[in-house]
């Protein structure tokens, strides 16, 4: 992946040429005219990416689609990062064992995006206009998302984003960019709303990182709570830059019954540790996102107490008693074991609960391209419009985390969400949310949006 | 929880706070105040401390008393090391000029982050304490029977946290000793005062610096290792703690032992309890602009004797 | 030709070069030229206070942070357009720099780095405190059609390649005026001997105050300006590491020089972005060159550049 970069860039020529053919087509009268050569023939369209060496028709069917991906290398999302890189190879891996894409080999651009937004920016900028990807793929965190939409919109490259905000389906992003690979964090908590209310308790204490992600949580889950006849009790928002706890916990009143925690972040064992020590022998019932300990050992020392307690998770670390097959083979491929760990080093904890959103985001890449015919950059539009077009996307090797529903107006992705239990160690599935149970009204309708 | 178990509970995590800073923030004290530079790299440090002490405890296997002992006497000298290589490389071939020396810790920052994370990875790794009990803490109230004890809920800490308090009060204790008693903190106190005089009296200017930045970044390291079992080992976590330094560095005064152990008490202790009366993104507000409004007010510090 | 005449000559050149350069750039570099143009601006800022008037900032993001809010809260909010929200940038800037300057004229050495310090990350969480307008962390995009002044589509590469070269053309001149004029030599004076310029007669508070005024507008000029052209508005451009990036563009490239200030970000911009292509460690390239040039090249580029030959260059 270093490799191939490196390879474009060490070639002057070849690299002028791709980024004297994105500067004109970002230009209206030369994207007009691409366009029209597009219209006349599928080899003009190839060649207006890739117009270096005058190749013709086989070679150039041959050529490889190229995706950019922007990845969590450095910065407070490398564990995500490293976790989103592996699964990315892997399904990659696959799909071009399985001949490509429209008979094209795939090759993956990564570049590290340092989890800033600024960087990001750059990022989608160097994947479009540099190393001529035909579409820019990537990344979890919201404000790199967010930093790098608007770029990805005006450089009209599609951005699938594989980051579980809402910012998507809240309408504040473009018709360029789509999350149909995971579910938001609005539809996972307001699905979480019936099961703590009915099993766990009424009254509910939330605590939740200050910014904007936990506003989020605290937001949509009071309003969701409030429907089924709960009661939020409590919000504890918790400074971003904090990594000791204890003190915020005496906050927590009496009369809870159920804690509810979400928190991001290196500081995050730290935070479910100090809860333990907080509450000794005597915790109420104990709700968490596994963000809170994602890519965390939950052998960990100081875990202990979390036996019992509930999990949202996205796709469950631990392989369940009805596991499936698809992800039994997702597993293997991506090369994590049944605790969710990497086959070659038990310590080294997958984010599990995120990742497949990768998988499943480039084998809609793969199933969007094949609809539309996708042969170049000329053919974005189509491939966006292809992929807006989808709606049911069944349970299968494709989609291994389980069955989504598309909603191709908001640009958004329903799933099953899944709520496990802590049981001798391990996260045993307690419910299954219903795909229905995630939906809310739409917010936007992109495919007005003109491209 | 009531407001008295509660300021105990905000006491009490203040003071490990306070304990680790106080070590930390005296490691960037000694460098501010002997070398007058200002390493931006202090932080990582602290972060090599405590990833070392993941290291050496993994290795060492067996009970975590054993890893983390190993951990406690080899992570910081091998920090140390590590600074006084930093030093003789770069920091001594600059002239220790305090522009370039900010460009070139934050450089040593960058390189000691990457290859952290090229190692170690970008995952914050726990390592067990030697001991870790929840102790209870009673409280009294007053009933109709008289003064009664009850245990609050939630009023408690650890064995551990206490012993991360007691250990800095000894270690604080011995480095005073090592400044007031000794010959070398005589040749550092002699360098911070007047280095040219110094050098006139043939005390070893150099090896003097080269020792100071080793000192300091032990120190760090020292609190590295005793944070880890609380908090993880991760390669972001020099950050923080190199801003709160700086500010106990400052409102101390420089190069005031007493008066940096004094700041990161205050910093430490009202970081704790603030919270209790505040909303906590408020509170860490609040605390900033006072740190400010203490400067601005009073720019040598609380204790400082010298203007800056 | 007089040493002024050289420079104007010089700098004019240089902006008449960048406003060649677009012409033949591959549209990569073009795009980030703009936008190295647009931070140069904030360095240049930065550069004012620091290289010129000796006051080293550790917190000018809060500067950076106020343009950006400035324009872009009044866009969100206020339905405003672009170009009263940019003038709300600068007003902005021009604001906080007045009542953190008031207050920082009380400080000097190593309490103004750290008063700076602290203002800056008291507005970083106060950005994330009314999360509700700012969205905190994560940000807001301004949406592709209110991104215009005076019928340019700022989103466009041609009017955004202008906009940050108009900018910065802008910010040259004017460095360039101060340097050349009476007031500039004064804080140069104050930089080199601050006891001796009071006891001249200068007053030494009125001229610092000003370089603060200058230098805080001028890096939420910046700030404005990046959240108009690129389209967001975030709170990691509030955080620590965007106060550090001024310094150390400025520092690489010449402190108290007025093309330093562009040198600095152009080489940081490329030296990150050509080493991640390289390789994955590209912090660890990043970190040797910073402390190869502290050593070889302590003045910074275009300051070991005036040591060796050009004698002249402000």
């Amino acid at each position: 992946m270093k490799k191939t970069v490196h390879d474009t860039s060490a070639d002057p020529a070849r690299n002028n040429k791709t980024g004297d053919s994105v500067i004109d087509a970002a230009k209206p009268s030369r994207r007009a005219a691409i366009k029209t050569l597009a219209a006349t023939t599928a080899l003009a369209a190839a060649a207006s990416t890739m117009p270096l060496f005058g190749r013709y028709g086989q070679v150039q069917s041959s050529e490889p689609i190229k995706i950019g991906f922007q990845v969590h290398r450095t910065g407070i999302g490398a564990a995500y990062g490293r976790w989103y890189d592996r699964t990315t190879k892997a399904a990659v891996k696959k799909i071009n064992d399985e001949g490509g894409i429209n008979g094209r080999p795939v090759e993956i651009v990564a570049e590290d995006d340092g989890t800033d937004p600024k960087r990001g920016a750059e990022v989608v900028e160097k994947m479009a206009t540099q190393h001529g990807c035909d579409i820019a793929f990537g990344t979890l965190f919201s404000h790199v998302v967010i930093g790098s939409a608007p770029r990805a919109g005006e450089l009209k490259i599609p951005y699938f984003v594989v980051s579980e905000g809402h910012h998507v389906a809240s309408g504040m992003l473009n018709r360029y960019t789509l999350q149909p690979g995971i579910t938001d964090v609005k539809s996972q908590v307001q699905a979480m709303a019936p099961f703590v209310n009915s099993t766990l308790g009424k009254k509910v204490t939330m605590i939740y990182p200050d910014f904007a992600f936990g506003h989020d949580h605290r937001d949509y889950f009071s309003a969701a709570v409030e429907a089924q006849g709960g009661e939020v009790v409590a919000k504890i928002a918790i400074p971003p830059t904090e990594s000791s706890f204890t003190k915020y916990f005496p906050k927590i009143p009496r009369n809870t019954d159920v804690i509810y925690h979400v928190m991001v972040g290196p500081a995050v064992l730290t935070f479910v540790k100090e809860m333990g020590e907080f509450f000794g022998n005597s915790r109420p019932e104990i709700f968490g996102f596994i963000d809170s300990l994602e890519a965390v050992d939950l052998a960990s020392p100081g875990l202990e107490f979390l036996e019992g307690t509930y999990f949202w998770e996205g796709n469950p670390r631990y392989a369940q008693a009805n596991q499936s097959d698809y992800d039994k083979a997702y597993r293997a491929a991506v090369g994590v074991d049944a605790n969710g760990a990497s086959l070659s080093d038990s310590k080294d904890v997958a984010t599990y609960a995120h990742m497949f959103g990768c998988w499943e985001t480039l084998h809609i890449v793969k199933a969007g391209m094949e609809a539309s015919g996708y042969a170049g950059a000329g053919d974005r539009a189509k491939l966006i419009e292809a992929v807006e077009s989808m709606t049911s996307m069944p349970h299968s090797f494709a989609h291994p985390q389980g069955a989504k529903e598309f909603n191709g107006k908001t640009h958004q992705t329903f799933g099953h969400q899944y709520i496990t239990k802590v049981t001798n160690g391990k996260l045993m599935l307690a419910h299954t949310t219903s795909i229905e149970d995630t939906y809310y009204p739409d917010e936007v309708d992109y495919t007005t949006q003109s491209f | 929880m009531e407001l008295g178990p509660y300021l105990i509970l905000g006491l009490l995590e203040g003071l490990v706070t306070a304990a680790v800073l106080s070590l930390m923030a005296l490691g960037l004290s000694l460098v501010f105040g002997v070398m007058r530079v200002v390493n931006v790299a202090h932080g990582e440090f602290f972060m090599v401390g405590a990833v070392l002490a993941w290291w050496i405890a993994s290795a060492v296997g067996g009970h975590p008393a054993l890893g983390f002992i190993a951990a406690l006497l080899l992570a910081p000298p091998l920090t140390a090391g590590l600074a006084m290589l930093a030093d003789q490389l770069v920091l001594k071939r600059i002239g220790y000029d305090p522009e370039r020396t900010i460009v070139a810790t934050i450089g040593l920052l960058y390189v000691i982050q990457q290859v952290t994370l090229m190692t170690y990875g970008p995952d914050a790794r726990p390592v067990e304490a030697p001991f870790n009990h929840r102790l209870s803490i009673p409280f009294v109230e007053w009933t109709e029977s008289g003064l009664a004890m009850y245990w609050p809920w939630g009023l408690g800490t650890t064995s551990y946290k206490l012993a991360v308090i007691a250990a800095a009060v000894i270690l604080l204790t011995a480095i005073w000793l090592l400044m007031t008693r000794t010959r070398y903190g005589l040749l550092m106190r002699a360098t911070q005062l007047d280095r040219e005089t110094a050098q006139a009296f043939a005390i070893p200017v150099g090896r003097v610096y080269a020792s100071v930045f080793g000192l300091g970044a032990g120190l760090a390291a020292l609190g590295g290792v005793l944070i880890v079992p609380i908090q993880q080992a991760h390669y972001l976590m020099g950050h923080d703690p190199l801003l709160l330094s700086f500010i106990v560095v400052i409102i101390g005064g420089l190069g005031s032992l007493p008066g940096t152990v004094v700041a990161a008490l205050l910093i430490g202790v009202s970081d704790g309890m603030i919270s209790v009366f505040f909303s906590p993104t408020l509170a860490k507000i609040i605390a900033t602009l006072a740190v400010a409004f203490v400067l601005i007010f009073r720019p040598q510090g609380l204790f400082g004797k010298r203007a800056l | 030709m007089t040493e002024i005449q050289k420079s104007w000559a010089l700098h004019l050149g240089v902006i008449a070069l960048l406003f060649a350069l677009q012409f033949i750039l591959p549209a990569y570099h073009h795009g980030s030229l703009a936008r190295v143009m647009v931070l140069t601006c904030y360095a240049m800022g930065y550069n004012i206070l620091f290289g010129y008037t000796g006051l080293l900032s550790l917190g000018h993001a809060l500067f950076f942070a106020a343009g950006m809010y400035g324009l872009s809260l009044s866009i969100q909010h206020l339905d405003w357009t672009a170009g009263p929200a940019l003038l709300a940038g600068l007003a902005t800037g021009f604001a906080v720099a007045l009542v953190v300057g008031m207050l920082l004229l009380r400080t000097a050495g190593v309490a103004f780095m750290i008063v700076t310090l602290m203002f800056a990350q008291a507005g970083y969480l106060t950005v994330l405190y009314f999360g509700e307008w700012t969205r905190g962390d994560e940000g807001f995009v301004i949406q592709q059609e209110l991104r215009r002044i005076a019928g340019f589509d700022l989103s466009d590469p041609t009017s955004r390649y202008f906009a940050a070269l108009l900018m910065m053309a802008i910010c040259i001149i004017i460095t360039l005026r101060v340097v050349q004029t009476g007031f500039g030599r004064v804080l140069v004076a104050i930089r080199e001997n601050e006891e001796r310029t009071r006891m001249l007669g200068y007053d030494i508070q009125r001229h610092k105050l000003a370089a603060i005024l200058l230098s805080g507008t001028m890096s939420a000029a910046a700030g404005a300006a990046y959240g108009l052209l690129f389209g967001y508005a975030g709170a990691t451009f509030a955080s620590v590491q965007y106060s550090i990036f001024p310094l150390l563009w400025v520092l690489l490239g010449g402190a108290g020089t007025v093309l330093g200030p562009f040198i600095g970000t152009l080489f940081m911009f490329y030296l990150i972005d050509l080493s991640s292509e390289l390789t994955t460690a590209y912090m660890l390239i990043a970190g040797l060159v910073l402390v190869a040039l502290t050593l070889f090249a302590p003045q910074g580029l275009v300051g070991e550049l005036r040591r060796r030959t050009l004698r002249w260059l402000p």
